[in-house]
């Protein structure tokens, strides 16, 4: 029957999470269990020093994309109508839709040794300037990518205070100090331990901008202490054990963040406010501008670098070039079998929760149904790479690890995209349970026939939102990757990362521009999928 | 398959969070009966149990001679209409009538004469390429009538389907549902809170309470000069039902 063909296929789909999760938690366990001697001694200073890092540069980071974004969220609340509002909301969405490698790179060719900026920055200083690799340029990635972030979510809760509030402190004559103390901060203060928390939490699991901008141990943070154990020192011990100090941190963090009531998924769309009834001085006119301005040339910055870097190199040799014909083509080929895999486990969890709940009349829902609706989120409390070491050191003694680097990518990224993908499914889903699924069974319509007429052109707007923006997502992605790449298997993440390591800037600049245009359109035609759904 | 049929529920049970529901009764065939009590009584969950949506705890629905029980809603002999979602909203006014012919929408000629002719008879002519959101509320309520027409099925479900439409087009669609009635006879279980839409079609009233038969009887008895006590509360005082009688009940016969 189709009731018990759904559950069964959200079970499966359960089941697939499970044993992704479970295979790399069973590698780290038996390697702890044949070295423990190994697993304890690598808990030394090197470990604390790496975990400390990570705890510092992500509450750094926090701050300084979280205290900007909340002069720049309020700046935009004041001014609901200004020219090119709309435009810097779209600016702020960019850096969210790019890989982070390809953010690293722009930091560097911006303000990098050899950086656009250099030549002003050495002149200014007055000595040579040393480029921002370590904590300094770690730092200005992650705020490069997480003010922005800040700052929707700012907006977000600065746009639940009421109009009339607006209406009366106008009324009341209240300034913008006033406005502030009064309406602004209560509602931003309600968000900012949610809106630090995830930033916080990114920052904690932030792989790929650490690899490309930490420089030496002096800079670097459990995740890529765990990629250099198995990628150059070939220290499973090793790895093991930051594996393990890794996934408490992230657990610990994940479970504070639940606490705060933090959103893990957040959407990278911005509303556009309505009129507003307030008086604004000509100096906190000024003020907000500044503020604004800055914002957008900290965000454009890099942008601009991507892309006149970019334009430099030779595209069309590089495009003609086998090496990167082939990584775009299998970039593209697992990104696509990702967002299928993604969309397809999403599909069955939404649809077999939605059974489930219809089933069960009245009671409260049972464990399986609330593993199908909530259980994916806690996919995103272990980071990429934490399953990918658990599977590389699981395989590595029954299988040529580097073979299977396409099952892992596709497994891994999807798992990650399912949240994403969850979320942009389940609630067209359940809406249109809701209006045809007694209709369905009173006509009789079901299995392909309902697929076809009902089901496909309800739904295929959320499916392509949740697709496209797993495809990106797995597009951009350097965690497993970097685990599992090799000569034969390269992504184009992948090829960045060993043109820049073995400096051919113009062909790292090159292939970076290539993939960033590809994930910016990919999660373009995703918002605009999911904009039509929302019709 | 077009005759009216007798509905029985035989010692139905039916168990649905804290509500015991015990229902033991026979709709007879042509019949309309208006289904009527307060909110959580079990109206809908009657109609549920008649159309297949639920199963009971214990106890048999048998049409005609046949038990159901266990069929699905597609395979008993009933059309159903809600009060609202009756349409696909993503399909055009002829392809949803059309469903009611074939789930795959796969229509003939013919199919799609008798589709035709149902939105003339319920005055749809001409709005046949519309999709739901074109139309008013009162006019998707009469594609869902459309579609029961091509349906011919031989009971006829309706759960509070005038619910959200104001008095005068509540009034027509009361009227048109008597004149297909008057064409073609169904047995019609009518859940509504309206005593003046009950007293203008239903030929007997069934009364629920708490998940049981409170009241049962002709509809000449329920809007008489003595209702039973327990619905004579229910529509507040014989002042108001006298009032309400005044007007509508003495419907001109179409």
């Amino acid at each position: 029957m189709r009731q018990s063909g759904s559950v069964l296929a959200a079970k499966l789909a359960l089941a697939f999470a499970a044993i992704v999760v479970g295979g790399a938690f069973l590698g780290l366990g038996i390697d702890a269990v044949r070295d423990p001697e190994g697993a304890v001694e690598a808990f030394d200073v090197y470990l604390l020093r790496a975990a400390g890092f990570t705890l510092w540069q992500a509450a750094l980071s926090a701050l300084l994309s979280v205290a900007p974004a909340i002069l720049v969220a309020r700046a935009l609340n004041r001014h609901p109508g200004f020219a090119g509002r709309r435009l810097l909301i779209r600016l702020f969405a960019i850096p969210l839709s790019l890989p982070a490698i390809v953010a690293a790179l722009g930091v560097i060719g911006l303000l990098g040794r050899a950086g656009y900026l250099a030549p002003v920055l050495s002149s200014l200083t007055g000595e040579r300037w040393p480029g921002i690799y370590g904590l300094s340029g770690i730092l200005i990635a992650h705020a490069f990518f997480n003010l922005p972030l800040a700052t929707r979510l700012f907006l977000q809760s600065l746009e639940t205070v009421p109009q009339d509030q607006w209406r009366l402190a106008s009324q009341l004559g209240m300034g913008p100090a006033a406005s502030f103390r009064l309406i602004e901060w209560p509602a931003m203060r309600a968000a900012l331990p949610g809106i630090a928390g995830l930033v916080f939490m990114l920052c904690v699991t932030s792989f790929t901008i650490v690899l490309t901008l930490g420089g030496g141990p002096s800079a670097t943070t459990l995740e890529v202490a765990i990629y250099q154990a198995l990628r150059f020192d070939f220290d499973p011990a090793r790895a093991v054990t930051l594996t393990i100090v890794q996934l408490l941190l992230t657990a610990a963090m994940v479970w504070l963040l639940s606490r705060l009531g933090a959103e893990l998924t957040g959407e990278a769309a911005l509303s556009v406010s309505s009129r507003r009834y307030q008086s604004i001085g000509p100096a906190e006119k000024v003020f907000n501008m500044v503020i604004l301005v800055l914002a957008a040339l900290f965000v454009a910055g890099p942008l601009l670098a991507i892309l006149v870097s970019g334009l430099q190199a030779d595209l069309a040799k590089l495009a003609a070039r086998a090496s990167v014909q082939r990584a775009a083509m299998t970039s593209v080929v697992l990104a696509s079998l990702a967002a299928l895999l993604a969309v397809g486990l999403a599909w069955a969890l939404a649809a077999g929760r939605q059974k489930l709940a219809s089933a069960r009349r009245s009671h409260a829902a049972g464990l399986l149904e609330r593993a199908m609706d909530n259980g994916a989120v806690f996919i995103l409390v272990i980071p990429p790479l934490v399953i990918g070491s658990g599977w590389f050191l699981l395989l590595r003694h029954t299988a040529d690890v580097f073979a299977l680097a396409p099952v892992m990518v596709v497994a891994v990224n999807a798992l990650m995209a399912l949240p994403f993908a969850l979320r942009a499914i389940r609630p067209a889903f359940d809406a249109a349970a809701v209006q045809n699924d007694r209709l369905c069974v009173q006509l009789g319509i079901e299995g392909w026939t309902r697929l076809r007429l009902i089901d496909w052109p309800v739904l295929r707007r959320a499916i392509f939102t949740a697709g496209l923006f797993a495809m990106a997502l797995s597009l951009g992605d350097l965690g497993v990757i970097a685990l599992f790449g090799s000569d034969t298997v390269q992504t184009l993440p992948y090829l960045l990362l060993s043109s820049m390591g073995s400096y051919r800037t113009a062909d790292a600049a090159g292939i970076a521009l290539l993939l960033g245009m590809l994930c910016f359109a990919l999660t373009l035609l995703s918002d605009m999928f999911g904009r039509e759904a929302r019709q | 398959m077009s005759d009216a049929v007798d509905v029985g529920l035989d010692d139905v049970r039916f168990r649905y969070a804290e509500t015991q529901m015990a229902f033991d009764t026979l709709f007879p065939a042509g019949n309309v009966t208006a289904v009527m009590g307060p909110s959580g009584s079990g109206k809908s969950t009657l109609l549920n149990l008649v159309a297949g949506f639920e199963s009971p705890d214990s106890g048999k629905v048998t049409f005609g001679d046949v038990d159901l029980t266990g069929a699905t809603p597609s395979q008993r002999p009933v059309s159903m209409v809600f009060q609202e979602n009756n349409l696909f909203s993503h399909l055009t006014v002829a392809d949803n009538v059309g469903l009611g012919i074939s789930p795959s929408l796969r229509l003939t000629a013919d199919d799609r004469a008798l589709v035709e002719r149902a939105l003339q008879q319920t005055g749809l002519a001409g709005k046949e390429k519309r999709l739901p959101r074109e139309l008013s509320g009162g006019e998707r309520q009469r594609v869902a009538l459309a579609r029961v027409l091509v349906r011919n099925r031989p009971v006829l479900l309706l759960d509070e389907p005038f619910a959200s439409l104001g008095p005068a087009l509540r009034e027509d669609m009361v009227g048109l549902l008597r004149q297909l009635q008057a064409d073609r006879p169904m047995t019609v279980l009518f859940v509504t809170h309206q005593p003046e839409d009950a007293a203008r079609i239903a030929d007997t009233v069934v009364f629920l309470d708490e998940g049981r038969i409170a009241a049962q009887g002709p509809a000449s008895a329920f809007f008489g000069p003595t209702p039973p006590e327990i619905f004579r509360r229910y529509v507040g005082g014989a002042q108001g039902l006298k009032a309400r009688q005044l007007h509508p009940v003495a419907a001109k016969p179409t």
